[in-house]
């Protein structure tokens, strides 16, 4: 096996491991873990390698499929930018699915290797949709990361039938608004891959023409919906409230995610710096419409008592910083989105781990379940309280520095409302982090003070170490904030910003 | 108007596509019966095949197989003009194929909503999470 293929094997191997996980998981549960991690493990080092090549050449890696040289054939592009999403998705997802066994042995025992087989399948579509260089390629692969989506997330509790069916139909709308502004595209430049459509798209003519401005506005709609961009946020809370532990902590911090690195590709590797900030003069207005989603989310997240909940509309609010930080059209804005996407996903993912911990082993999901947790669970309630003030933005943790250059942007375009809303956002979180701490520490205080002292019962091991890896990786990666931003963030802004 | 006319006419397979994807779209929206939105959303979702579909195709072209390769008119449908862009319909292979999944999620997810719920009003749905 050469260096060379790399690229490839980050989807393959999941890919492949769905279909051994369908044929021989059924036998023992076991098993179709084991094919998991093995899948998962295998799909992270080759991403690793990749981030690594990248960033010894500084050169992006073009892989071309079967061979075939685009624009004919398709092809995966691997710059730093989504070298570093790929290392971030094949991860969490590796985090994940070590954290898995557990709750999917307590909420879906009977068929936990179908399960594992749509985890699969999940991560090869989002994996992909970062890797291509290719807009039709990217349409089919956030249809297959959307169809194993709403599989894992019906197979939720209370009505997660219902939010699902909600979240088909507006994941349906996102898409296909996505295809049919390809579709104009086409109909302009009869191409699809992206790097030759970003040739084509920087003449004089295209630059003024009504149909791509369309075909970008269209895009631009559907990818909003799909990264729940308030105020097409309408499907998230429930869809993902109502899901398993497991889906949750996959689909939460990933989801959104890739969505925002999709919009950054589109907005300067199809179209560019001049057409996206300059022909369409909206993007003041954009920074204004994140401005409200972040402090509607951060309110909504507060008017919540229901554990997951309440993370769901933060992540509302996180998707208003990053759609926010990507049109300030600033150097700051666009490296603080980028790093957003790194930070950001792994918060989510520490918090959304330590809820499901909480909930795993208590049983029930409301601020109930926080009471005297401390003393309960001390290293879930660890991770905790570091993932919530990596939310706040304390530092050292690495929320703090992206959301740093998120206000830096916004101060040096004179965008104010943003930087409120940011400043806003990150007040609401602490009243809303620290109001869960003083409960998990001290329990209920108007209650019974003098009952008997709870006994420490402590998640299993598997579902311990990822979390307190991925706590550690906030960490980690915020004290080394100035190299990442160095070697791999201020390579993804575009020319000419 | 007499300039709007000939300007629907010339681009009628457009204006179709663009029709049905309303009418899906509003469905969608609008319905109450979650099994009419799926078919809303089924319209939909046609509505961008054929619109793919229909920008491939040229006026008196034929289909993009090779006729006659060898014989006297060897030339038939090798002149890209001759024949109809196969790559928006080879896309929409791959959409439609997409479609019929996603229905078929939607149907599954409808029937079990079905179960639990006992109706696919959505006014009646919300009105038994609500209890």
């Amino acid at each position: 096996m050469t260096a060379a293929q790399f690229p490839i094997l980050i989807l393959i191997i999941p890919l492949l491991a769905a279909f051994a996980i369908s044929l021989f998981g059924g036998r023992r549960d076991k098993l179709a873990y084991g094919l998991l991690l093995a899948a998962m493990s295998g799909s992270f080092y080759a991403a690793l390698q990749t981030l690594l090549l990248v960033l010894e050449t500084n050169i992006p890696i073009h892989y071309r499929l079967g061979g075939w040289a685009p624009p004919y054939g398709i092809e995966l592009v691997i710059d730093h930018l989504n070298a570093m999403v790929l290392c971030l998705v094949s991860g969490c997802a590796l985090l994940t699915a070590i954290y898995s066994l557990p709750t999917v042995r307590a909420e879906i025992p009977d068929r936990i290797h179908h399960y594992y087989t749509l985890y699969c399948l999940l991560v090869t579509g989002l994996a992909g949709m970062v890797a291509t260089g290719d807009a039709f390629n990217l349409y089919v692969l956030l249809e297959i990361s959307a169809l194993s989506s709403y599989a894992m997330l019906a197979r939720g509790r209370g009505n997660a039938y219902y939010a699902t069916f909600k979240y088909i139909i507006m994941g349906t709308i996102g898409a296909c608004f996505y295809l049919l502004g390809v579709g104009y595209l086409y109909i302009k430049t009869g191409t699809l891959n992206m790097a030759d459509l970003f040739r084509l798209l920087a003449e004089e003519e295209m630059q003024q023409s009504i149909t791509i401005r369309i075909g970008f506005i269209l895009i631009m709609i559907g990818i909003w919906i799909k990264m729940a961009f308030f105020p097409l946020h309408g499907w998230l809370p429930n869809a993902y409230t109502r899901a398993s532990t497991t889906t949750s902590c996959l689909i939460a911090p990933l989801m959104t995610k890739v969505s925002v690195y999709i919009m950054l590709r589109l907005m300067f590797s199809v179209f560019s710096v001049e057409f996206v900030y300059g022909v369409i003069p909206w993007h003041e207005q954009i920074v204004w419409l994140a401005s409200l989603a972040i402090v509607a989310g951060s309110i909504s997240a507060l008017a919540q008592r229901n554990l997951k909940k309440m993370l769901t509309y933060i992540i509302v609010a996180e998707v208003g910083y990053m759609v926010g930080g990507a049109w300030l059209a600033n150097e700051s804005g666009l490296a603080g989105t980028v790093y957003h996407i790194l930070s950001d996903a792994l918060m989510t993912l520490a918090l959304f781990m330590a809820v499901g911990a909480i909930i795993h082993k208590t049983g029930k999901s409301s601020f109930a379940a926080m009471e005297g947790i401390f003393r309960k669970m001390p290293v879930t309630s660890a991770v905790f309280v570091l993932g919530g003030f990596a939310i706040i933005g304390i530092p050292p943790t690495c929320g703090f520095f992206s959301k740093w250059y998120l206000i830096r942007g916004g101060i040096e375009t004179g965008q104010w409302l943003f930087v409120g809303a940011l400043l806003f956002s990150s007040l609401i979180n602490a009243i809303i982090f620290f109001r869960l701490i003083e409960r998990a520490y001290f329990g209920d205080l108007s209650g019974h003070g003098h009952g008997p002292l709870p006994e420490r019962d402590e998640a299993p091991a598997v579902m311990l170490v990822p979390m307190v890896v991925t706590a550690a990786a906030l960490v980690i990666i915020g004290l080394y904030t100035s190299e990442i931003i160095g070697r791999i963030v201020l390579w993804t802004i575009p020319a000419g910003l | 108007m007499a300039d709007f006319l000939p300007y629907i006419v010339a681009k009628y397979n457009y204006w179709a596509a663009l029709v049905l994807l309303l009418i899906g779209l509003y469905g969608m929206i609008a319905k109450n019966n979650l099994l009419k939105k799926v078919i809303a959303m089924s319209i939909f979702q046609s509505a961008i095949i054929l619109f793919y579909v229909s920008m491939g195709d040229k006026k008196g072209s034929t289909i993009p197989i090779l006729l006659h390769g060898h014989g006297e008119h060897g030339a038939l449908a090798i002149d890209p003009s001759q024949y109809a862009n196969p790559l928006p319909h080879v896309l929409m292979l791959t959409a439609i194929v997409v479609g019929v999944s996603t229905l078929g999620v939607a149907l599954a997810v409808l029937q079990k909503i079905h179960r639990v719920h006992g109706t696919i009003e959505e006014d009646e749905i919300l009105e038994s999470i609500e209890e």
